[in-house]
């Protein structure tokens, strides 16, 4: 075997890479289509679909799955919700009715709200920062996957009488090895272990993506609103999943091998739980939050027909947001009996995260004023929004304060309160994004009227369900118990709650069937439909699978409004190979091209190892040994080129 | 299955110190956000109903979207201060509530140690002569208009101390201890609930507090201090007997008789409260016959086994535990 | 595109690959980097809450770890440094020749370590059962190895790959440059957890 000699390699390469074909005047319009399509288009059939590495593809899977998860915890909800219709009734039992809200705030939280805010960012992300691929399309695959396997083992571990029922933040000592035998808190802990990592991957593929893959001339003071609002969503997954992570691997090892890190006789402590969990928890909910504000940023500016007003002061609130949502755990732990003082510090952080929330409210009702608002059912939901969001702060600021928190903690006032912060603030504008971006997504427009009754039933219906819970907590109802006795009040709030559950659950549907119907038989959506600023609708209603034929150059935060006519494009990238460019962070100058890796079956691959892995590990440590093995060899095949012979330009395969 | 105190399980029902505080800062947080809620929702409705001829709006078909109202900025400014402004002045208003409280708690008269159990609760009356030291359960009398004190520890996981009516709640921590003071200001009867989850019965961990003016408590003091009563027919002595010689005295006390267990409530004047159970059933012949019969249908997964008595033994039980007064 | 173009400047000549921050997979290391050292921030901030119950740290009165394994280990690593700059500075260079020297090294170091951390484990003078002390000692030993073993393992792959002809690939220069970085945050981690489990008994 004659040994490879790099130069005379060098040489070969060097007359190769003449011969590449770039994009550019010469090859533009329908012929760069066609060879475009051919290089970025997947196998088709199943291996293919399952190998996919298409942002728009994974991030469809991540909406569907969400929706479907929504679906099943919204069902839970009904079903708690005809047990508490009446007092001391006995449709359910207290067993089951715990292991109910416990799937249901599990699945709701961790398979839904942060997994359907990833799926529209992994969707949009690229298109509207004008780029081709997501930065580590095959992580993001294998996000998708993770999160898929971990949803599965929760809820298979359900259907088969083995689901959890510790509440869905497990608090110690309940969950732990004494007081909760068998393996349900160990399968509440291990989905816990899936999802946090798909999030965290899922969220190194944002920074990675926003800070570096934007189009020329995005400089950050020109990238959407959305964008910015993903970028501090993404780093805050980042310093607070590693926090639940380690709870729940601690709680696992108590229970599993015998630590004792949450037990109190031999010097663990219960509150390590608490401080850890809502270290986590508390951003969590803001991960939740921030996604949303960022459509509502969207929305509100494509149908008030002008940018949000103070772009600057939008951006710095979602900064602050961010950090200060790490100020402020221990207000869920204001009845654990620690030092007063300490507590004043959490109450006045507290309340000054209402103060960068307010601005953006200003912010968005200034644009509303200075513009020509069209009530389209995305705006709708926008309104809905804001009606009930602020509700729902409102009732945050007053238990930010202690004395008031120590009447109402752990009552149906919070269950009030954060259902009117997370639906009103979250779930409103989802639904509204969700509306807006159908078209582009799907190439068909929803069926205008089935919206409007839709966002007319779940706002009214939202509001029944969940305003008389701010009565029931005040009357004396306290959290997660199945049944309560006749004669203190609670009669009434509970039943009209129920009714109002229902019509929500009937506007789900509705949602569900509008989707459904627009999707085969909606009007056809040219593509940009609603007359937007941002560059995913410079393409296609769906778009090709490459997104852009030439990566657009941006000249402002509004481009499509302000260059009507061309669009400023640059030239010079690999046609007959995945390739995409990437630009520096601040600036958004072009700096290097990047190869895009093809499809593949190892994130799939490494994700049933991982998966096998972790599930085992709930019954024996020694899986963590042995599962680590073949998950290792998914993982160096994932990363082993195909090929060992060097390309003119490299190919990641 | 209604009591007749169960109104008294409200945050309205303003009969402690603690709660009363409640009420008044309530009232405060919730004026100062109503005024904010409406000055959104008329800033809202004025954007969406503004009539604007179709050149002069700021929008992208007249050219001018980047241009902005200078009232807006005005308006920004203002807003962000009077928000700012209003959040400090309920975060005083809390800190002043804070020490309100602290006040009224500063000088205990009385200290109570309840200890949280799946599902039920210990009560224990602490005094200076150990002679006076008080044991009983899942009810608690305490003396009008006096501070108490109260401690709270745990035997297995979390729970809550929570009577609504009287003041917030505080946690039960196994490993910790932590406390509350309540001033009660109404002399009724109160019924609370445990506010974390706790297990399967959560839902029925309830607990009824009996407040009476100063002598009344003393007298009741008094009364609990007797050991049980003593059979005084032959029923009740063969239920004397079962209850202290089988299954129930290994977990249950009955002072001055054998049973000494320490795993289940004291039960020397179990007759005496109002409900069974932890506030899952009032006190009534019938409903004791359910309880003792067969505790796990009643209350599923409770720590009392469901013994298997014959029916005339179960008459024997039921009549003497309807002497322990 | 639906929309006319016009067309501005031509990126061909731009790389496609660099090192340092202008890389991406360089974000995608930082990014893991952040987690794991928050994720072991979190773990100190444990091992100091627990502490802060204790009158006496070991509790009751317990033996502090042995110093010697883990200052040899500690000694190892920060030695192996050396030949970590040595590979960093050849990628930079182009110098496959000096990575095909040095990484089989930086394995076999590694190896040399977890013979040395089987013994640390050894040392602890507690089991992980034995309070909530030898629990967090156990999980800082425990993830830490965790760390070393996934670096150590990248860098075999990445020794093997480094052989065969795409070493002289810009892009797996890159990788090279990279995989130094991130065994250098290992052994940086590695300080402060040796702090609190052998010194911090100690104090």
């Amino acid at each position: 075997m004659t040994p490879y000699d790099p130069r005379a390699d060098e040489q070969r390469l060097a007359r190769e890479r003449k011969k590449i074909v770039r994009d550019g005047p010469d090859l533009t319009g329908a012929r760069l289509a066609t060879r475009l399509e051919r290089a970025w288009n997947r196998p088709p059939g199943l291996l293919g679909w399952l190998a996919t590495v298409d942002h728009k593809e994974i991030g469809r899977r991540y909406i569907v799955t969400a929706l479907i998860f929504l679906a099943l915890g919204g069902a839970l909800a009904l079903v708690m919700r005809l047990q508490l219709a009446r007092p001391d009734q006995d449709l359910v039992g207290a067993a089951r009715f715990n292991e109910l809200f416990t799937m249901h705030g599990s699945t709701m939280m961790f398979l839904f709200a942060v997994p359907v805010m990833e799926g529209v960012a992994v969707y949009l992300i690229p298109l509207m920062l004008g780029t081709r691929s997501t930065a580590f399309p095959r992580l993001n695959a294998f996000s998708y996957y993770m999160y898929l396997f971990g949803g599965l083992m929760l809820w298979g571990a359900f259907v088969l009488n083995v689901g959890p029922d510790i509440g869905w933040f497990a608090y110690t000592p309940l969950s732990g090895p004494q007081f909760s035998p068998g393996k349900r808190a160990d399968v509440w802990a291990q989905m816990i272990t899936f999802t946090e990592i798909s999030a965290l991957a899922a969220a190194v593929v944002l920074v990675a993506t926003i800070l570096k893959c934007r189009a020329p001339g995005m400089t950050l003071a020109r990238m959407p609103l959305y964008a910015w609002a993903m970028l501090v969503v993404a780093v805050m997954i980042i310093f607070s999943m590693p926090a639940v992570a380690l709870a729940s691997s601690m709680l696992i090892s108590d229970r599993l091998v015998g630590t004792n890190f949450f037990n109190a006789w031999e010097h663990g402590d219960n509150l390590l739980w608490q401080h850890l969990f809502w270290f986590f928890g508390h951003p969590e909910v803001y991960i939740i939050f921030l996604p949303a504000t960022g459509f509502v940023s969207v929305i509100v500016e494509t149908f008030c027909r002008r940018p949000v007003f103070a772009y600057p002061v939008v951006v710095l609130a979602l900064i602050s947001t961010g950090i200060l949502a790490f100020g402020l755990w221990v207000h869920h732990m204001f009845a654990t009996g620690l030092p007063r003082v300490g507590y004043s510090f959490y109450t006045a952080a507290s309340m000054t995260v209402a103060i960068p929330t307010g601005l953006q409210i200003f912010c968005w009702l200034a644009t509303m004023w200075d513009g020509r608002p069209r009530l389209q059912v995305p705006m709708l939901y926008v309104i809905g929004f804001i009606v009930t969001f602020v509700i729902g702060g409102l009732s945050g600021v007053i238990i930010a304060s202690v004395p008031l928190d120590l009447e109402l903690h752990d009552t149906y006032f919070i269950v009030a309160h954060f259902h009117y912060v997370l639906i009103g603030g979250a779930v409103f504008p989802l639904l509204g994004a969700l509306t807006y971006w159908f078209p582009k997504i799907t190439g068909r427009m929803m069926d205008d009227t089935l919206g409007k009754i839709g966002f007319w039933m779940i706002f009214l219906g939202f509001q029944l369900a969940f305003f008389p819970m701010h009565f029931a907590g005040l009357l004396g109802m306290p959290r997660r118990v199945y049944t309560y006795p006749a004669g203190l009040g609670l009669e009434l709030p509970n039943l009209l709650s129920t009714i109002g559950a229902f019509v929500v659950g009937a506007s789900v549907v509705l949602f569900v069937v509008n989707a459904l119907w627009s999707y085969f038989r909606g009007v056809p959506a040219p593509d940009n439909p609603w007359g937007a600023s941002s560059l995913e609708w410079a393409v296609s209603s769906p778009p090709p699978v490459y997104n852009f034929q030439h990566i657009p150059v941006v000249e402002s935060r509004t481009p499509l409004w302000d260059e009507p006519d061309e669009l400023p494009v640059v030239t010079g990238l690999r046609v007959d190979e995945k390739e995409m460019l990437m630009t520096t962070v601040v600036a958004a100058a072009p700096d290097l091209r990047e190869p895009v890796p093809l499809p593949s079956l190892w994130p799939l691959i490494s994700a049933i190892a991982t998966g096998v892995l972790f599930i085992s590990s709930i019954f024996s440590p020694w899986a963590v040994a042995v599962g680590a093995i073949p998950a290792a060899i998914a993982l160096t095949a994932w990363f082993w080129p195909k090929e060992l012979k060097r390309h003119p330009e490299p190919v990641l395969s | 299955m209604s009591f007749d105190y169960q109104k008294y399980q409200s945050a309205f029902g303003n009969a402690g110190v603690g709660n009363h505080q409640f009420l008044v800062l309530f009232a405060i947080f919730l004026a100062v956000c109503a005024i904010m809620y409406v000055a959104v929702i008329l800033f809202l409705v004025g954007g969406l109903l503004r009539r604007r001829r179709a050149g002069e709006a700021n929008v992208v078909e007249s050219g001018r979207h980047l241009r902005s109202d200078p009232l807006m900025r005005t308006g920004l400014i203002a807003w962000g201060a009077v928000v700012g402004i209003g959040l400090v002045a309920l975060a005083i208003a809390s800190f002043i509530t804070d020490r309100l409280d602290a006040q009224a708690a500063a000088q205990p008269k009385l200290t109570i140690t309840v200890t949280g159990n799946q599902w039920w609760w210990d009560v224990q009356y602490n005094a200076s002569d150990p002679s006076k030291t008080l044991r009983t359960a899942n009810e608690i009398h305490v003396p009008l208009g006096i501070p108490t004190r109260i401690i709270l520890r745990s035997n297995d996981v979390i729970h809550s101390f929570w009577v609504p009516s009287l003041a917030g709640k505080e946690d039960l921590i196994p490993g910790r201890e932590t406390d509350i003071t309540i001033v009660p200001q109404r002399a009724v009867i109160f019924r609370g609930q445990c506010a974390e989850f706790c297990g399967v019965q959560h839902a029925h961990m309830a607990l009824v507090v009996d407040v009476d003016p100063y002598p009344e408590f003393v007298n009741w003091w008094q009364r609990e201090l007797r050991p049980a009563a003593a059979p005084t027919n032959p029923l009740v002595l063969a239920g004397y007997r079962v209850a202290t010689q089988r299954q129930c005295a290994s977990c249950h006390t009955i002072a001055g008789t054998p049973a000494g267990g320490n795993v289940g409530p004291d039960l020397t004047h179990f007759a005496s409260r109002r409900s069974i159970a932890a506030g899952m059933m009032p006190m009534s012949e019938g409903n004791l016959y359910g309880w003792v019969a067969d505790p796990q249908s009643i209350k599923p997964g409770t720590k009392m086994p469901t013994i298997g008595l014959e029916p005339d033994e179960l008459h024997a039980v039921v009549a003497y535990l309807e002497t322990l007064k | 595109m639906i929309r006319p173009v016009r067309f501005t400047e031509d990126v061909a000549a731009l790389p496609t690959h660099k090192f340092g921050p202008s890389s991406l997979t360089w974000w995608g290391i930082i990014g893991f980097m952040v987690i794991e050292g928050f994720a072991f921030g979190l773990v100190f901030a444990a091992y100091f809450f627990l502490m802060g119950h204790e009158a006496s740290w070991p509790p009751g009165g317990r033996a502090p770890p042995n110093l010697l394994a883990g200052t040899l280990f500690t000694i190892l690593i920060l030695l192996s440094e050396i030949p970590n700059t040595r590979i960093k500075l050849a990628a930079r260079e182009g110098d496959v020749p000096a990575i095909r020297r040095l990484m089989p090294l930086m394995v076999g170091i590694g190896l040399v370590l977890f013979v040395i951390r089987g013994f640390e484990f050894n040392s602890l003078n507690i089991l992980w059962t034995d309070t909530a002390y030898g629990s967090v000692i156990w999980a800082l030993l425990l993830l830490h190895t965790t760390h070393i073993l996934t670096d150590w393992y990248d860098t075999v792959v990445l020794a093997m790959l480094m052989r065969t002809p795409l070493a002289y690939e810009g892009r797996r220069l890159v990788d090279t440059d990279e995989n130094c970085l991130y065994w250098r945050y290992v052994w940086l981690l590695w300080l402060p957890i040796y702090l609190l489990i052998y010194w911090v008994p100690r104090l």
